[in-house]
């Protein structure tokens, strides 16, 4: 036997629901689904439709009856899955966040300890998992000073050295850049190639997965399963397919409607300017670029790309006035400064906030408060505007990025879409003439994709500047105006549109 | 930079090829025997030793007087005061109206002094000199302490370690918002509660998600295996015995100098 192989895992779920405590209405209800040993399942859905939820069902993590509510049953080999641990073994979407221990070796080993595996096959198994995931490093490499991609792959050598039948992945490509994407999604055929365990994937954007499995499960949003077959069959019928990019879900050529692209325009007057710019992420750290020329006028649009850890965002975080330049100046014209001077790092924030807008990458960092409308609130509120004046303002806002219904939810129960367009909701509460926003389409779905696509032409068509931080393509094309490519700590204008 | 709590800082020294649990016994005993007492003597012989063996550690004098000045700064503080409040007895060394310094008040704060650094020292020796995943290692192996609980702070050190990025990328999130630390000190003092607060949610969310990953990977089910050995040797056999021996010339000193001033009496 070779090492490593291992029995693939056999997967039912009969009539299966569940609803999260609190919570009125099931997340997901009347699934019922048999997987075979060694299927690769691509698991689709809307967002809410339970696509997650079933994943830690399968993998025994959904908890007991205080943290909700079961019906029907899921078996793993005809066990429960609590009963099986170890067979099925999970990756999620935040590299950061399932990351144990501090050195590489030992975070492998983490979950083979756990399964009571004696130490000599612990660590014959920690080398083969690294190999298989083609992550090359040495064994007391910190865990912290990995890229996305090597962590996410980190994260599969850990549950591969548990020798599951079994591989849940949920949204694993999600945060990472394309190259990280494709890291990921080849190490993972690698091994189920090696293994031939079971495969649950969940993914927005099927292109990744869609040559790797050899069955597409769709959720429907009301419960119940709307299409299960080949990938060919389900993405190829009219009906499904219409019902998927409704839900919001990437299909292969079936980009995602966008109206109709605004009429050129030329760019106006300069808002702001970066001359001889170098941008440090910390006070007393190195520098990550240096020399950037730059000039965003009005009615303009600017994508800045590059590798992971080339200094993208700290430049983003510097033109908007949230660093300050280590060296070279970030100018704001009058139009823009309107009396405030000319240097954004100087502003007090209720003056940045009028005047630069900045969506982080992770919604998260941004909430303040306890609901959606306060959310929405806090920064005209900060920023002094009359309650007459920003009232109607973020009514309108909240209309059109669909938070209406939300606004007595707390923002860190949203989903990661709707995280995503409050987050920019906020922003534009204050009507910055300038908005930059950091890898603004990460994880989202095609229906957010596209609306943020609509909302940010419709800005720069009325004379405001946007800068976007991204790896996102489609988005750089859709979106158009200047490309600025940073690279080996210098920033080059590839072109403008 | 992220400051990763749970990595070493020293690589190659002697003390860090020890045993955790034998530093901890050498730690704990030197500990003790500076605080049983309030006199110089001991102090002086504790901390006297303590800087001998800082070259077993790897660090140099200028890295380590880096990482602990507040500590020495502290101690010269609260030999000052002790200096300037103690019982005035013997000669008078300095009398400047209320600033009235005799022999007596003077030997009482250079003991508080040296007594404070020759306390804090041993922590901080083991502290540099160990990686937590070694004490982890140790004190579930050796002491046979629950593995769900010691392992449960391992991870949550290493959490810790990421908090100073998350409050710097918090501060730069609120500036962008409008809530930064503009205006008067109590504006400040509130954006520093609602920052902190915020640095709050943000950790309980990510020590949520982070023992669900540890618990789909079976932790916490039964039994365990530890892929890295805890061993002892004759290292340890060394360190234990350097700081009992320590402790043992600290406390004789002190009594044969007459100034052993036992705190419980």
């Amino acid at each position: 036997m070779t090492a490593g192989s291992t029995r693939p895992v056999a997967a039912t779920a009969e009539g299966w629901g569940w609803r999260h405590a609190g919570r009125p209405g099931f997340a997901v209800r009347g699934v019922d689904l048999r997987i075979e040993p060694g299927e690769r399942v691509l698991l689709l859905g809307a967002s809410g439709s339970g696509k997650s939820t079933l994943l830690s069902a399968l993998a025994g993590v959904l908890g007991d009856a205080e943290e909700g509510e079961q019906e029907g049953r899921i078996l793993l080999d005809g066990d429960p899955p609590a009963a099986r641990r170890g067979r099925a073994g999970l990756v999620l979407q935040d590299p950061d966040s399932q990351i144990v221990l501090a050195r590489v070796g030992d975070e492998v080993a983490f979950g083979a300890e756990n399964l009571s595996v004696p130490p000599p096959e612990i660590w014959r198994r920690v080398r083969e998992s690294l190999d298989d995931v083609g992550l090359d490093v040495p064994l007391d490499r910190s865990t912290s000073e990995l890229s996305g991609g090597q962590k996410q792959r980190l994260a599969l050598a850990a549950v591969l050295a548990m020798r599951p039948g079994l591989l849940l992945l949920d949204e694993p490509t999600a945060n990472l850049d394309p190259q990280g994407v494709t890291e990921v999604r080849d190490a993972v055929v690698r091994t189920l190639d090696r293994t031939n365990a079971t495969l649950v994937v969940v993914e927005h954007r099927v292109a990744v997965w869609a040559d790797v499995v050899d069955r597409v499960v769709v959720l429907g949003a009301g419960g119940g399963i709307l299409a299960d077959g080949p990938p060919a069959a389900v993405l190829g019928d009219p009906a499904t397919r219409s019902v998927l990019a409704a839900a919001g879900v990437w299909i292969p050529g079936w980009p995602p409607p966008l109206a109709e692209a605004p009429g050129s325009r030329t760019p106006g007057a300069e808002l702001l300017a970066a001359r001889g710019l170098s941008a440090a992420r910390t006070r007393r750290g190195p520098a990550v670029l240096e020399g950037v020329e730059l000039s965003l006028p009005e009615g303009s649009a600017l994508s800045i790309v590059g590798a992971n850890g080339s200094g993208k965002s700290t430049l983003a975080l510097t033109l908007a006035g949230l660093l300050r330049a280590r060296a070279g100046t970030v100018t704001a014209a009058d139009t823009l400064a309107r009396g405030a001077g000319t240097d954004p790092a100087r502003w007090k924030s209720a003056q940045l906030v009028q005047r630069i807008g900045s969506v982080f990458q992770d919604p998260e960092h941004q909430f303040l408060t306890g609901t959606v409308a306060q959310e929405l609130e806090f920064g005209p509120r900060s920023a002094r505007i009359p309650a007459a004046e920003y009232g109607p303002r973020i009514e309108a806002l909240a209309e059109r990025l669909r938070l209406t219904h939300l606004l007595r939810a707390n923002p860190f129960t949203l989903s990661g879409g709707e995280k995503r367009r409050l987050s920019v909701a906020t922003v534009l509460a204050t009507r910055p003439a300038v908005l930059v926003l950091d890898e603004p389409t990460f994880g989202q779905d095609a229906g957010t994709w596209a609306e943020l696509v609509g909302l940010l032409r419709g800005l720069v068509a009325e004379g405001r500047s946007v800068v976007s931080v991204t790896h996102d393509d489609d988005f750089s094309r859709a979106l158009g105006g200047g490309i600025l490519e940073v690279r080996a700590g210098s920033a080059r204008l590839m072109a403008a549109a | 930079m992220s400051a990763d709590l749970s990595a070493p800082v020293l690589s190659g020294a002697v003390l860090l090829r020890a045993n955790p649990l034998s530093k901890l016994f050498a730690a704990g005993i030197v500990t003790v025997a500076v605080m049983l007492s309030i006199d110089w003597v001991s102090a002086a012989v504790v901390l006297s030793g303590e800087l001998l063996l800082m070259p077993l550690l790897g660090i140099s004098a200028r890295r380590l007087l880096l990482r602990i000045w507040p500590l020495v700064a502290a101690a010269a503080v609260g030999g000052y005061g002790t200096a300037l409040l103690a019982e005035k007895t013997g000669r008078v060394l300095l009398d400047a109206g209320p600033f009235l310094f005799t022999e007596g008040s003077v030997g009482a704060g250079i003991a508080v002094a040296l007594r404070g650094l020759a306390v804090a020292l041993p922590g901080i020796f083991l502290l540099i000199s160990t990686d937590p995943t070694d004490l982890a290692d140790a004190l579930g192996q050796k002491l046979r302490l629950p593995h769900r609980f010691v392992l449960s702070a391992l991870a949550a050190m290493r959490l810790a370690g990421l908090l100073l990025d998350q409050w710097r990328m918090l501060g730069l999130a609120r500036h962008a918002r409008g809530a930064g630390p503009d205006g008067s000190p109590i504006a400040r003092v509130r954006d520093f509660l609602g920052q902190s607060f915020g640095l709050l949610v943000q950790a309980i969310r990510r020590a949520t998600r982070l023992a669900v990953a540890m618990e789909a990977r079976g932790f916490g089910a039964g039994p365990r295996t530890w892929a890295r050995e805890s061993t002892f040797s004759a290292v340890d056999l060394w360190v234990a015995a350097a700081g009992a021996a320590l402790a043992a010339a600290a406390v004789a000193a002190a009594v044969a100098a007459g100034t052993w001033n036992l705190l419980l009496t």
